[in-house]
């Protein structure tokens, strides 16, 4: 008998899909009983979602700085939760918020958090095993975990989300818990980048050093628009300052999994390779032949992206138009 | 009153050594060729950031703070040659370099009280090691400091500190106060050069050394919440297929009628 707890989120007014891999997650490690505590305004049919998917109980917090995602008071919402529920294993994920919130939260609980768990399974003597990148993604490290309880936060799109189920039944309750603010959120500010969202992209353009500078990733936005796909970069051009760092595909930027991945003077550092190696079919375009992401593309052209992309793009146009 | 900042830096393998120098051995990650250790690329844009608000606030001190098995001094004097003004070693044999890093932040929360009138901690997001991001945000909970984590821009104006803190899509603005922890990413932008004079000034300053029994953590048992079961190079399933036409143009051409092909457009 295992209870699992599921610090969830809310993105665009739904239940995000991290979540769902959180559940799915909580379900591979055999939970006989699966809460998810969500913060947010009027989420009550976000909550009914959440027992669709799986949960049994959720707890949600909805009004105050919590439901306005103030980590502070996120923190301190899990933390009643886990205290009253006492909960075998804690599952949250590699999220913007989950990078804050969750290994606080297993500090709190005595324990410290398995960060970025690809895989998860149970070991002959019934432990928790977690399988992690580690050294910018160069090794991958299986650990067992003996936290009690066992925190865990999920590298995204990691897991299978499952059906949902509609005739679930399933508890609602409030979450009554002592407000305390030290670090609050004055305003945000959108960098939005242009079109379709990366993360969501089905096609992804991505330059990286190898493109020499700004202006080249205007030809990228022309490819990206031919095949209504996003641009992305590398970690190298966010950091040269050609693009916003909201651009950034890898370990420290976004995880992306789209269909088609076409990587432009990208060497396909283990860093970078984090952030896109789930991708359907991954495509290279690079003039260094002995580039790290031809051992990882499917498919690869040796050559100058100057020369070979005006002509790919036009042969595209044939096909498409 | 001078701003107290300490800044948590840590000896890792370089990580632009090649994937294929890094060999496993024993559980260990073992680095095959002569590559020298580097201070974590996280840590030198948090001794930036603290140049930065020291530079701002004019009365300040920068602590450098490492905690590990052992170091190589040219190495780990760096943040001084850039302008941090000392450098304290919490060095011991237990202070390995584990995966699980309770004890190191331990270690790390004691020498900050022990210093005692710390305003800001600076650390880098997470280490190019392990990966964890645990530290900062252990010494934060274990200090009940309060915690703003993934900053490009620090600004502070007496005990008020404003970070702004990087989201996927824009970054936003935060506000909290001393004493606090904050972490840094590489949207900060890059770490200043040591300069000659940097350089020959950091020669001069021996760092003070601590250990265990210096931090009265001689013989604590600390409970780990990971077990290293073992590590393993990811292995690479796909099967790559050059395109090569009469030219670099006609290598583009084919790979478009390549993906067409198989359907992917």
């Amino acid at each position: 008998m295992a209870k699992a707890l599921i610090v969830g989120e809310i993105h665009n007014q739904e239940l995000a899909a991290t979540t769902l891999e959180s559940i799915a997650a909580a379900q591979i490690l055999e939970a006989s009983s699966i809460a998810v505590i969500i913060a947010g305004y009027d989420i009550e049919s976000i909550a009914e979602h959440a027992i669709f998917a799986g949960a049994d109980h959720v707890y949600t917090v909805s009004e105050g700085p919590a439901a306005d995602g103030e980590f502070d008071d996120l923190v301190n919402a899990a933390y009643k939760v886990a205290i009253e529920i006492k909960p075998d294993f804690v599952l949250g994920s590699k999220t913007i918020t989950g990078r804050d919130v969750m290994p606080r939260l297993a500090f709190r609980l005595g324990t410290i958090l398995v960060t970025d768990c690809m895989s998860l399974e149970r070991d002959d003597a019934r432990r928790i095993c977690a399988t992690r990148p580690t050294y910018g993604g160069n090794v991958n490290a299986k650990v067992a975990c003996l936290g009690e309880p066992t925190v865990l936060s999920l590298r995204p799109k990691s897991f299978e989300v499952n059906d949902s189920d509609r005739s679930r039944k399933g508890e609602i309750q409030e979450v009554v818990f002592d407000s305390n603010i030290r670090t609050r959120v004055i305003k945000k500010i959108e960098e939005q980048s242009e079109g379709i969202s990366l993360q969501d992209a089905k096609t992804v353009i991505a330059g990286g050093r190898g493109l020499g500078g700004p202006e080249a990733f205007s030809k990228l936005h022309d490819l990206a628009l031919v095949l209504g796909g996003a641009v992305g970069a590398s970690r190298a051009a966010c950091d040269a300052g050609w693009v916003p760092s909201s651009y950034q595909v890898g370990l420290t930027g976004k995880t992306v999994t789209p269909d088609l991945y076409i990587a432009i003077g990208i060497s396909g550092a283990s860093q970078h390779m984090a952030g896109c190696s789930n991708s359907k079919t991954l495509v290279a375009i690079n003039k260094d032949e002995g580039a790290n992401i031809f051992k990882e593309a499917r498919f690869g052209v040796k050559g100058d992206w100057e020369k070979v992309l005006p002509a790919f793009i036009e042969q595209l146009h044939e096909l498409i138009d | 009153m001078t701003l107290h900042i300490v800044v948590t830096a840590k000896q890792v393998v370089d990580p632009e050594t090649p994937a294929s120098a890094f060999v496993i051995e024993d559980k260990k990650v073992a680095i095959s060729a002569n590559f020298s250790p580097v201070i974590n690329g996280y840590d030198e844009q948090a001794v930036e950031a603290a140049l930065r608000i020291k530079e701002a606030v004019g009365d300040a001190r920068i602590t450098v703070l490492s905690c590990g098995p052992s170091f190589a001094l040219d190495v780990i004097k760096k943040p001084l040659a850039m302008g941090a003004d000392d450098l304290i070693l919490l060095q011991d044999p237990n202070f390995e370099n584990s995966i699980d890093p309770t004890l190191v932040i331990k270690a790390l929360a004691i020498a900050i009280k022990k210093i005692g009138d710390v305003d800001l901690v600076i650390s880098g997001r997470q280490a190019s090691d392990w990966d964890n991001a645990l530290v900062p945000i252990g010494i934060a909970e274990f200090l009940d400091w309060p915690l703003a984590t993934i900053a490009r821009k620090i600004d502070v104006e007496g005990t008020k500190v404003t970070v702004e803190r990087v989201l996927p899509d824009g970054y936003e603005i935060v506000e909290t106060s001393t004493p606090a922890v904050i972490t840094v990413s590489n949207e900060l932008g890059n770490p200043r050069y040591p300069n000659m004079r940097g350089i020959m000034g950091a020669r001069r300053i021996q760092p003070t050394i601590w250990d265990t029994n210096e931090l009265e953590l001689a013989g604590e048992a600390v409970d780990i919440a990971m077990e290293l079961v073992s590590l393993e190079k990811p292995t690479k399933l796909v099967q790559t297929e050059i395109i090569e036409g009469e030219d670099e143009a006609d290598s583009g051409r084919k790979l478009a009628l390549r993906l067409r092909e198989e359907r992917v457009i």
